[in-house]
């Protein structure tokens, strides 16, 4: 084939693992992986954390990260074998043939150097062009890219745009060698969802305009449906299905593909309000002290017995900042916050240890969020101890029946933190909350460090908890998505206010404020054509204004 | 449990250390102070290290000086840690004044040099031993309790340090069952440095002559005891150095090693 421009053959990915205690091991990371990708195509490599996708992407310029060694197999790029390429040969390839958009373009620019220089800098260490002409063409994909003043963007530095348009710039730095291949690594997860689909537009028409081909690295299926001609799913390093994009979505093969297609359609049955709200948020207004803002103005929202309110936003919205006022880590300016029928004290040291045990809080970082030096018996069996006085077999006893509901079992009792995965560690924090037995618990970010299956499972197990226990849930999360599958009520927050309340379907259906028709509309759908559909309809919205 | 060629020699040295300085009275072929022979004899069979200035046996003298050197120095290591680490931890969960008041306190007795300070509080007080360790520790213990309130604030930010304030554990729980544990790799590592610049310390106060007072035997003394011989070619001098020396390489080989160890332990913070 003529137009073939990579192709990997049987790669073998290899590293050296280091475990505690035990003799290095070699680990096999990628395991016989092969693909082949058409000039101008897109190929999207899928998986959750730990499947090699990151490790396959840079295998296509030859590059294994901190240890990680290619062990076998062929990377055919336009024809030859970079594998075997070292030194000089190798820095022709990089940068030249094949360019890289990391997924924190935050941390991927130089914070002392403008932005052109940066976005040159590599067309112009290949020498593929004068330096005029390197800006020119700079000048024409901040066009395409749609960045504000595209003649003087590069002139700015880094902390001068925002997250977005950095995210942009850094896909304007790759495409300005004009390579043949760019790898795009999970270039819009750390983005807010409403910026997501401006750079995900952008690197579409990019990639349409200038002809290149990709390889897009993400765990979002919907997000690469949007993009990809093909996609690739992998799992452990191996390939499990691999096919074009139409097929992949509309019709999986393999089990686990499917599964990945169809997350988070979990039912749920929205509950009507009752007479009697567990936590009312009355006009709360906060501030950070030392700063002359409010973070949060005049909140007001009730979360009944036994329901789940959703607090949505994007980040520096104010969501967190609420879960803070309402433990009492934060004292409010002005209003109350009135749980149980009683007026809480608004800083937490002076609240009753009833109050404390009745409030419980689950963090988005399970990792940090249990003591290392602390077995998982510890950890859930303090709260027993503190509020309960539970000892010896009756606190065991207790600590086990925990266990069992939050699906683990006796087994996990005596392993520390760092022996769990993270979907594990979460269900550890879920059963510490729990032990405490509260009416509310808060849940900071639950599932947004986890990969799509498992925070399925995490979200599953808190409805069925909250079904045995009727326990209540306020629930902070950015990802709409989860919001439909778990919410009975749900809060909008935009820059410190609430913009939009009340029962999930009064939320989700028409009419629309200007602000939730943007994040409703933004969040990706797992099906082709979306991208497209929203854009067009948004500037069909905006001609008609 | 494989113990590591480097970690076996320290441990076997310190060990060595500080059992000739437990038995001391057991050991030591003659007295502390009892004149045996003539000044600076060679080593001979009788005398394994030979005689120091006045006659007296110098291997005697090392094991108890070892017994004097090394007690000292556990204590004073152990009073500041303590001191240091408790003040250090407090510091840095209590925040706000309290910490600014101890900090400013700390910075201000670390402005002063060390030895000087400790020289001029010797001069005026009497040196016993209960002062020299006091002095010693205190000193000290601001080093530890910059190392401990810098580890501390770090972990004190920490989401399960929060999640335990919301559950309204006390200061005790917080510091002690959350925050200790996860700061003692760098607080163990610390603690063998330590106690080495305190037998640098006592060593350094002893030669100078404001530490052990004679009879009594220290490291330190005896190179001060010994020191003119080397003018005549006479190594006496130099068998406390080496012992002050080897004991310095191999408490540091030790504490790397458990270093090493704690840090990959299961759950360990790892780094």
């Amino acid at each position: 084939m003529a137009d073939t421009l990579l192709e990997i053959k049987n790669l073998k990915i290899g590293a050296t693992a280091y475990p505690p205690g035990e003799p290095p091991q070699e680990i096999t990371i990628v395991d016989g992986v092969s693909l082949t990708l058409e000039k101008g195509k897109v190929l999207g490599l899928i998986g959750e954390s730990g499947a090699g996708k990151s490790t396959i992407g840079l295998s296509a310029m030859n590059y294994g990260r901190g240890g990680v060694r290619l062990t076998g197999g062929e990377v055919l790029l336009n024809g030859r074998d970079i594998r075997p390429l070292r030194g000089g040969k190798m820095r022709a390839i990089r940068g030249a043939e094949v360019t890289y958009v990391a997924q924190s373009a935050a941390a991927a620019f130089n914070p002392a150097k403008k932005l052109m220089e940066q976005i040159t800098e590599a067309a112009l260490a290949h020498g593929r062009c004068s330096k005029r002409e390197a800006e020119e063409r700079a000048v024409t994909l901040f066009h395409k890219l749609g960045l504000p003043e595209p003649e003087t963007f590069g002139n700015r530095y880094p902390h001068q745009v925002s997250g977005g348009q950095l995210q942009r710039a850094m896909t304007a730095l790759a495409l300005c060698p004009e390579p043949d291949l760019v790898i795009f690594d999970e270039p819009t997860t750390a983005l807010d969802v409403t910026t997501q689909i401006d750079v995900l537009a952008a690197i579409k028409d990019a990639i349409r305009d200038t002809g290149v081909a990709a390889l897009y690295i993400t765990h979002d299926l919907a997000v690469v449906a949007q993009v990809s001609d093909e996609i690739m799913v992998l799992r452990g390093g191996k390939t499990v299905e691999y096919g074009t994009c139409d097929q992949i979505i509309n019709n999986p093969q393999e089990e686990y593909t499917q599964a990945l297609v169809s997350v988070r359609s979990i039912e749920h049955e929205e509950k009507q309000p009752t007479p009697e709200p567990v936590l009312r948020v009355e006009g709360v207004t906060a501030r950070y002290s030392g700063t002359r803002f409010d973070v949060l103005e005049t909140i007001n929202v009730d979360l009944h017995p036994g329901q789940t309110l959703a607090v949505v936003g994007e980040s520096g919205s104010g969501k967190s900042t609420l879960a803070r006022v309402i433990t009492g880590l934060l004292p409010p300016r002005e209003g109350s916050i009135i749980f149980a029928g009683r007026t809480l004290s608004p800083d937490m040291p002076s609240r009753s240890r009833e109050d404390l045990r009745e409030l419980q809080m689950i963090y988005q970082m399970a990792d940090v969020a249990m003591n290392p030096r602390q077995t998982v018996g510890t950890i859930i069996g303090r709260p027993l101890e503190f509020y309960f006085g539970l000892k010896g077999k009756a606190k065991r006893q207790r600590i086990i029946e925990l266990l069992d509901e939050i699906e683990l079992g006796e087994g996990f009792i005596d392993r520390y933190p760092a022996e769990l995965s993270g979907g594990q560690k979460q269900r550890v924090c879920i059963a510490r909350a729990l032990a405490a037995d509260p009416k509310l618990i808060i849940c900071d970010e639950v599932t947004s460090a986890l990969d799509p299956l498992v925070a399925d499972g995490i979200l599953k197990l808190l409805l069925s908890l909250q079904k045995r226990e009727d326990v209540a849930y306020l629930f902070i999360t950015h990802d709409l998505a989860t919001v439909r599958a778990i919410a009975d009520s749900i809060a909008v927050m935009y820059k410190g206010r609430v913009v939009r309340y009340g029962t999930k379907s009064e939320v989700l259906s028409p009419p629309f404020d200007d602000y939730t028709d943007l994040l409703l509309s933004s969040v990706p759908e797992m099906k082709l054509g979306w991208l497209e559909e929203v854009i067009e309809h948004r500037r069909m919205e905006s001609a008609g204004h | 449990m494989r113990v590591p060629f480097a970690a076996a020699v320290g441990l076997f040295f310190t060990a060595l250390y500080f059992l000739a300085a437990i038995f001391a009275p057991l050991i030591a072929p003659y007295g502390m102070a009892e004149v045996v022979g003539g000044v600076w004899e060679p080593a001979s069979a009788e005398h394994w290290l030979g005689t120091d200035n006045i006659g007296r046996d110098l291997l005697s003298r090392m094991i108890y000086g070892g017994r004097t050197t090394i007690f000292i120095a556990a204590a004073a290591t152990v009073l500041s840690f303590t001191t240091g680490a408790v003040l250090g931890l407090l510091a840095a969960v209590l925040g706000g004044w309290a910490d600014q008041a101890l900090s400013r306190f700390v910075d201000l007795i670390m402005s002063i040099p060390t030895l000087i300070f400790a020289l001029v509080v010797l001069s005026v007080m009497p040196v016993t031993l209960p002062v020299l360790v006091l002095v010693m520790g205190l000193l000290d213990s601001t080093r530890v309790y910059r190392l401990a309130r810098a580890v501390a604030v770090d972990i004190n930010v920490m989401d399960f340090v929060e999640a335990a304030r919301l559950r309204g554990e006390g200061r005790g729980w917080i510091i002690f069952r959350e925050i200790l544990p996860n700061a003692l790799s760098p607080l163990v590592a610390e603690m063998g440095l330590r106690f080495i610049f305190m037998v640098l310390f006592v060593s350094t106060l002893s030669f100078l002559g404001l530490g052990i007072q004679p009879p009594a035997a220290d490291w330190g003394g005896i190179v001060k005891e010994n020191k003119d011989g080397i003018i005549y070619g006479i190594p006496a001098a130099l068998v406390p150095a080496i012992a002050i020396a080897t004991l310095a390489i191999s408490v540091n080989l030790v504490a790397d090693w458990v270093l090493n160890r704690t840090t990959s332990l299961k759950g360990g913070r790892g780094g």
